[in-house]
This record gives C-alpha cells, structure tokens and sequence, in this order.
C-alpha cells in the first residue's frame, strides 16, 4: 500500500486556537495520512491516535524502497484488522510532535523563530481538538471508531468524553484514564536527563545538535518500561554481546545494554528533545476523571455515548491491566455495557503492536458489529 | 455438559427472561444465551468471563463481554441494575457460590440459577455400585481435574437458600426423566432456579 502525507492548517491572528493552559496558537499545522474510501453515508471513517513518539504514518510506505512500512502496518491495510476496503482509516501526528504538526521546533509566526520552551504547554485534550479540526476539515460528522494504544488509548478516551455525538465507539488499547505515579516519575528521569545535559541550553539548541547524550538516556529509560522482565529474560538473558566472558570494564558486556545504547542512538536521529518534553508532559497531566462534574471517572464518563471495546495486556507494567479495569467499572456504574479483553501476553506494554494475532481479531470483529449498529443508528 | 442438556437448560432460561430487559450473564462462555436474547428479544446484554479465548469468541458474537473474574467481586455493579442475573453452570466453578448469589441478588432483581444435580438416579447408582465419584457423558471429569468445584444436589441447594434466606420463586426441572416434576432431587439431571431478594 503506497500512502502519503497530507498537510492542513488552520487558526489565525484572529482566531487563535485556543489550549487548555488559556494560551494559544495563531496557527496550526496538522500533518496526517488516510486509507481507504469515505463512503457516501460518511459511516465508514475510523481515527487512529498515535503514541508518545509515533507519527501520521501508521500504516503503508511511502515509497517502494521504503525500508518499514508504518507504525501499525500489521493492522491496517486491505483485509487487515482496520480493513481499507471497508473503513476510512485516518491518523494525524499529534500537537507538540516533530512529524509534521506544529510543536516547540515550529516557527512562531510572531517571532519569526522557532518556539522551542516558548511554546505553550499543550494538553492530551489539545491534541484532541486538533483533531476535531481536522475531522471537520475531512468533512467528517461522526467517527465509527477512535482507536489507539498507550498515550493514543488516552486520546481516544478523551475523544469519547469531549465529543460524545462525533464517536459512536471507542477502542482504549494498553492505556489508562489517568497517568499513573510510576509513568509520571519515569517521564520526569527522562525529561530531567534531557534537561541537565549541556547541549540542551534551555531548549534552545541549533538543529542538527540537540541534546543527544540525554535524549537517549530518556529513551533508554522509557524503552524499558515498555518491555516485561519476562520478555527481556527471553530476548536477552544473561547473554553477553560479542565477547566470551565479562570484561571487567563499564563498557558495556551484555546484551541488554548494547541494544539499549542502540535505540537510545536510534532514538536521537528522530525524534526531537523539546518535542520529547511537550508530549510527555502532556501525558503527566492527563487525568479524565477531571472531566466529571464531581471528578470521578464515574462522572467524566457518563459523558460518553459510544460502545467501548478496551484492551490491556498481562504483562504490561506500565500502563497496568488494573487501570483499564478502573474504566470498566466506571462504565458499568454508569450501567453501561462494554467490552473489555486483557490480553495474555509476556510482550509488557509493547504488547498492543506485537500481539496482533490476538489483537486482530478482537478489533475486527468489534468494528464490524459496530459498523452494524451505526448503520442502523 | 453435554449437549441435550445444554439446549434444555437453554431453552428453560430464555423462557424465563422478558423481552428488552437488562441481562448479565456471569460466566457466559462464548455468549451464545446472550447473542440469542439480544437478537430475538431485544435485551440489553452484558457477560463476564474469565477465559480470554470464550471473551474473544463473544466479541465475535457481537456480545459485549468482559474478561474478569468473579472471584474478585463486581462491586462496581449498581445495586438492582440488571433484570435478570443468569448464572448457568457457572455456579459449580467458583470457590464461594454463596457469596456470588449474594452479590448477584443485590445487582439483580431476579436470579437465575442452573443448578446441576449430582443426586440424579444415575449418578446415585454409579456411587453406589462403582464407590466412585460420577464419571458420565453430563459429567465427563476426573474427580481431580473437573472445573465443578462444588456439585451438589437439588436438596443442597434448596438448603442453602433456605440457611442463607435466597427465596426461591421458581424452580423449572430440567432433564429426560418424565419424573423429574415429580421428584426433582432424583429424576432432574439439572434444575433452573428463580432466586428474588427477600
């Protein structure tokens, strides 16, 4: 499947786009992908919501030299779970990233410059409504699914609480209603190693030498927190790299670290530090509950209309099985109906895009009835 | 259980559920009872199961399902939010039956219980001339490898209704037998029970 970027912006002097900080933003550039048809009844169109550091591409090359295909490829695609023969598949980079939406690298269109700690601080609900704007831009009335894994699970969440008669369901993968103690503090290690290196210069770094040593660090740290001790038991063990005994140095000997030097190194060469700051503050501060009158979950949810198919994963320590537990029982005190699935799996949070065996047919099977219930709606 | 018995117990629970009422199945399997009362009567359905494989069947069924344990209590449930609480041959499976009749009965307004009978004729004679737990094509276990944890008779459970103050306001006998209406303990292979808070 051959894809391409597509670009919208919207906002002005005028009409400043509005954040939840009470800042806003003159102009906002939103760069995203689609798949598949709009069919005439606009019945068909299902918005994906990338994680922390993903991007519009979820799925298809760009080229056909591309070396990998999008982020979710095993999901979406002709006969694929999000099948592109049925649905019109659409996802965006989010507000704050380096993939094509504005964030901290854009230029300020009053200063002339790039934002960089000068951009506001954004939200998950900011993030949201840009997406709202881009729905309206795609001439979208309702979505008959907004799904995502991880920090794009609680995109979705929000999706289905701000707009509950634009989402007719909703698919939390990997995800929570509220950022966790344990994620909040391993995003502060990550962003304070980012910060206290020398290359950072508050932020104003020239491109090309952006504070390399901590960004990887931070990448490091949050790379592991997305595997399992039983998933780096199988993949490392106690193997060491390229040597047949230790060293006795603190280069490093085994396995484990040489892989994650080497996505920390991998890391740097796309992915931007401010970017890394913005988005993982705004994750911190994600807490749905807020949204309830009486800021319980139980209230903010009441909110939703849509059918609800969530997903967790047994290993997942990060964004634990329990979390998503906490949003069925708030949707059944709401006496709401609801689908919920934790998968078994050692893959730990990772999981929502190595399980696709599992994954496919729970989502398939639940965007086909509810493809069903809003055709009949 | 085998599958006469199943389309009994089936056919006995979905005559006793109204149309368009709210409907929990706890351990509903692959949702078939509640794929059938949400298309021919109209019901609000939700099951619970344990296995990850009977929940992702249920999706397939287009049953909302969700993967929980029922050991772990379901306090999150309203009190009186469904009509009907089914538990069918789930009730054998879980460590204290009581305790989920208890929590059933405080989220339903009616209970319904399948109750699988080990005092059945045959499966006396079996004890009785074998001196061996039950081993039958309705109960195809080992004694040390059977998910029924807690089989009982009809007269067990008519006994523990009665010590734990369940009122029983229907009983529908299932089985073979043409006696089972006559002696329910003796002739039901299984009976249905309609359990109403006091």
């Amino acid at each position: 499947m051959l894809v391409k970027e597509q670009f919208f912006s919207f906002a002005s002097k005028e009409q400043a786009f509005q954040l939840r900080c009470g800042k806003s933003l003159s102009k906002v550039d939103v760069c995203f992908e689609s798949y598949g048809q709009l069919n005439a009844e606009k019945n068909n169109a299902v918005l994906i919501c990338h994680a922390l550091t993903g991007s519009a591409h979820a799925a298809g090359r760009h080229s056909e030299d591309d070396r990998k295909p999008g982020w979710w490829d095993e999901m979406i695609g002709p006969g694929k779970s999000f099948d592109t023969n049925k649905y019109f598949i659409v996802c965006s980079n989010i507000l704050s990233s380096c993939y094509g939406t504005t964030g901290p690298q854009s230029i300020c269109p009053e200063t002339g410059e790039a934002y960089n700690l000068d951009f506001p601080m954004t939200t998950i609900h900011d993030m949201v409504n840009v997406q709202h704007e881009l729905m309206k831009h795609l001439e979208i009335d309702k979505w008959l699914a907004v799904a995502g894994g991880s920090l794009g699970g609680m995109q979705a969440l929000q999706w289905a609480v701000s707009y509950p008669d634009k989402v007719h369901s909703c698919i939390p993968i990997a995800t929570a209603a509220q950022c966790s103690p344990l994620s909040i503090g391993f995003n502060w290690v990550g962003r304070e190693s980012i910060r206290k290196d020398e290359n950072f210069q508050e932020g104003n770094y020239p491109s090309g030498s952006q504070p390399e040593k901590g960004l990887s660090i931070a990448r490091m740290i949050a790379h592991m927190t997305y595997l399992s001790d039983a998933s780096m038991q199988n993949k490392f063990g106690r193997k060491l790299q390229e040597m047949d005994d230790v060293n006795y140095e603190f280069s490093h000997n085994f396995q484990v670290e040489s892989y994650l030097n080497y996505q920390g190194r991998q890391f740097v060469n796309r992915f931007d530090a401010n970017a890394y700051l913005y988005i993982t503050r705004a994750m911190d501060y994600f807490n749905l509950a807020e949204e309830g009158e009486k800021k319980t979950l139980a209230h903010a949810l009441a909110k939703s209309l849509c059918q609800f198919c969530i997903v967790s994963f047994s290993s997942d320590w990060l964004f634990p099985p329990y979390q998503s537990v906490e949003i069925v029982n708030a949707l059944a005190e709401n006496h709401r109906t609801a689908t919920y699935c934790n998968i078994k799996s050692d893959a730990g949070h990772d999981a929502f895009l190595l399980e696709v065996d599992i994954l496919a047919p729970i989502i398939s099977n639940f965007l086909a009835q509810q493809q069903e219930s809003f055709a009949d709606a | 259980m085998h599958k006469q018995l199943l389309d009994a117990n089936f056919s006995i629970i979905t005559s006793l559920i109204d149309k368009k009422s709210r409907v929990l199945d706890l351990g509903c399997g692959k949702g078939k009872l509640l794929k059938h009362l949400k298309l021919e009567k109209k019901c609000e359905v939700q099951g619970i199961d344990v296995s990850q494989q009977e929940v992702i069947d249920c999706i397939a069924n287009a049953v909302p399902v969700l993967q929980l344990d029922l050991e772990e209590g379901m306090s999150f449930f309203q009190d009186k939010s469904f009509d009907f609480v089914v538990i069918s041959q789930t009730m054998q499976q879980v460590h204290n039956p009581d305790k989920l009749i208890r929590e059933a009965l405080r989220v339903g307004k009616k209970v319904i219980v399948s109750v699988h009978n080990l005092a059945y004729w045959k499966s006396r004679l079996q004890i009785m001339l074998r001196g061996m737990m039950p081993n039958t094509k309705h109960l195809p276990y080992e004694w040390y490898n059977t998910p029924n944890i807690h089989l009982g008779s009809i007269r067990d459970f008519y006994s523990m209704c009665e010590k734990e103050d369940f009122r029983i306001t229907n009983v529908c006998p299932g089985g073979e037998h043409f006696l089972r209406s006559f002696n329910k303990n003796l002739f039901s292979e299984f009976s249905v029970f309609t359990l109403e808070s006091l």
